[in-house]
């Protein structure tokens, strides 16, 4: 019972990381139809930038790591934003495949660009929370997993709060139902879309730190596994969801704990994309997806 | 005789002819062609799927690992036996003949089991359940002792030869247009153009589907066991999400469904880290940056002049 119960704060500290990256992918795809993969890139920069911001900072402190993570979220907010203004919108209304293929590009280019900043040796993330071993019980949690299911869980009642509390939110939804219909009444379509990048981007740097947090090495190539299994995350509860791919980031961080502890473990990366092809033959839509008839 | 008949038949006597005069040629030159070679496969394999049938697939390099693994253990295993033949070289050519078919037919096995269900889907999800199952081809090979597990294997006779490279490239080639140009063909671009213009028109756009996949698996098989045997050494990693993404590029950059542009694209895309070299580290950084550039500045693909026909 107690590595059950181990495994679950384990997986929960897995899935909150998918989930913030989860969400980006989702708000993006709810508006504008198309898989952004460079959005684990931003997830990757998050983490750099932690990284350097880290070292101006008293490192161990409670205050210290939530100005660290501050930090990342805002450059990340600002290179999302930039990403979406130079490389996105002159692509708006060009085929799908055009824009997934520039969204390629744009990963590999901040993929190389950092390794040929940074170099491709993986650093060590400094640990800029305090670190402790929790006992709850007979569970030994790490102070870090705690930080790290916190915070997600801030942030994502944060974002639930802006999206369906805020005019901008509700611009967001307007947009991501019917783009003309938002435009004829009066949301400015480009406003919206780069508050969108914004805050996607803000959430996955905030993911980047407290991932490199709990797996303290960082390189230019870390975000790509995260990334495709966050978006199997947010197709898995229906994308364009938002609850669905937190729930869905939960089910899948569950799923590699319990494998990756078993004799199976080798297996893990598959597991990701196991749980992808199921859904896609089972239910399309997600789990919490709303199925459309496609109308002739 | 028909115009592709003959072309074919003059491209596998070019082929055989500059591999026995090869000799001359720097061996530099000769790999960097056999490379261009196999991008040219597996460009013009992708491009009957994804630019004709226009199903978007991003899984060709799983294929591919299939085809070069199957193969690569065929030459391994029965390779030694035939050591003590009569003529080694006509046995060793025959054997790689056979591994290459043999990969490239159980490439296209795995190309109908994964085509049958994920089919159903269009677009992204298609894109997306074809790299989950690349991925996943992936894991088990690379989580199977037999074939070398994590390492991969190596030590594979040089077998793949200019003639071989381009004998299969003429062979895509020839296979592809003819196809396309078929009575039976066009179905593949009127299940692009219309899928349910092209239903009701009393074609089965599933059947056609599962043609088209099965068909580019086959060849992507065939290029995977050139790769390996011109390599001499496979591990999983080398057929990751990158190496499918650098094959839809090409086909894109070629123009979707345009044949004589996805040969033009490869070629140029594997002789640009070679250009770059001097440059190696902003090879990739440009290579991205000119992806960018390009689809802003002609989405249509490098050589596709009919605007709008790109579009799926």
């Amino acid at each position: 019972m107690t590595e059950f119960f181990q495994q679950l704060i384990n997986g929960l500290s897995l899935g909150a990381i998918y989930a913030l990256l989860a969400l980006g992918y989702t708000m993006v795809y709810g508006i504008l139809r198309f898989i952004n993969f460079a959005h684990a890139d931003v997830f990757m920069v998050g983490s750099f930038v932690g990284y350097y911001a880290a070292r101006h900072i008293p490192a161990g402190t409670i205050w210290g790591g939530l100005i660290v993570l501050l930090v990342a979220m805002i450059a990340c907010a600002v290179l999302g934003m930039a990403i979406e203004r130079f490389a996105y919108r002159p692509l708006r209304g060009a085929p799908t495949l055009n824009v997934l293929i520039t969204a390629i590009g744009m990963s590999l280019l901040l993929e190389y660009g950092v390794q040929l900043l940074f170099g491709s040796t993986p650093r060590n993330f400094p640990a800029v929370f305090p670190s402790s071993q929790v006992q709850l019980g007979d569970l030994t949690v790490s102070s870090n997993q705690l930080i790290v299911i916190g915070v997600a869980a801030v942030l994502l009642g944060g974002l639930q709060r802006i999206v369906f509390h805020t005019r901008l939110g509700a611009a967001m939804r307007a947009v991501s139902l019917n783009p003309r219909a938002a435009q004829l009444v009066g949301i400015n379509l480009n406003t919206v879309i780069a508050f969108t990048f914004a805050l996607g981007s803000a959430l996955a740097g905030a993911g980047g730190v407290l991932y490199a947090l709990n797996y303290p090495s960082i390189d230019p190539f870390m975000g790509v596994m995260p990334g495709l299994k966050a978006f199997v995350a947010a197709i898995l509860g229906g994308i364009g969801n938002l609850p669905g791919a937190a729930l869905g980031a939960l089910i899948l961080g569950g799923a590699e704990t319990v494998v990756g502890g078993s004799a199976y473990s080798t297996y893990k990366d598959a597991i990701a994309f196991g749980l992808l092809i199921v859904i896609m033959l089972f239910r399309p839509a997600g789990l919490l997806g709303r199925f459309t008839a496609e109308k002739v | 005789m028909p115009r592709q008949h003959a072309a074919l038949l003059a491209s596998l006597v070019a082929a055989v002819a500059v591999t026995a005069f090869g000799g001359a040629l720097n061996a530099y030159h000769l790999d960097v062609a056999m490379n261009v070679g196999i991008a040219i496969i597996l460009a013009v394999s992708l491009n009957l799927v994804n630019g004709h049938t226009g199903q978007f697939s991003l899984g060709h390099a799983g294929f591919m690992a299939v085809g070069a693994y199957i193969a690569s253990a065929c030459t391994l295993r029965l390779g030694p036996a035939l050591a003590s033949a009569s003529s080694p070289v006509l046995a060793q050519h025959s054997l790689f003949l056979g591994a290459l078919l043999l990969g490239g037919l159980v490439a296209a096995v795995a190309g109908f089991l994964i085509g049958l269900p994920s089919l159903r889907l269009k677009g992204d999800y298609l894109a997306l359940i074809t790299l989950g199952f690349a991925e996943i081809i992936r894991v088990i090979f690379q989580n199977t002792p037999a074939l070398g597990g994590a390492i991969g294997l190596n030590g594979m006779p040089p077998l793949t030869t200019f003639a071989w490279t381009y004998g299969w490239v003429a062979l895509t080639v020839f296979t592809v247009s003819c196809l396309i140009n078929s009575t039976y063909g066009r179905g593949f671009l009127a299940v692009r153009d219309n899928e349910i213009a092209a239903s009701a028109a009393g074609l089965n756009p599933t059947r056609y589907k599962i043609v088209a996949f099965t068909l580019g698996a086959f060849f992507a098989g065939i290029a995977g066991g050139l790769f390996a045997h011109l390599k001499l050494a496979i591990d999983p990693r080398g057929f990751d999400f990158f190496r499918s993404v650098e094959i839809v590029v090409m086909v894109i950059l070629g123009g979707m469904g345009n044949t004589l542009g996805v040969i033009v694209a490869a070629t140029l895309l594997t002789l640009l880290p070679e250009v770059l070299r001097p440059v190696a580290e902003y090879r990739m950084v440009i290579y991205a940056a000119l992806l960018i550039g390009l689809m802003l500045v002609r989405p249509q693909g490098l050589f596709n002049v009919r605007l709008g026909k790109s579009r799926i």
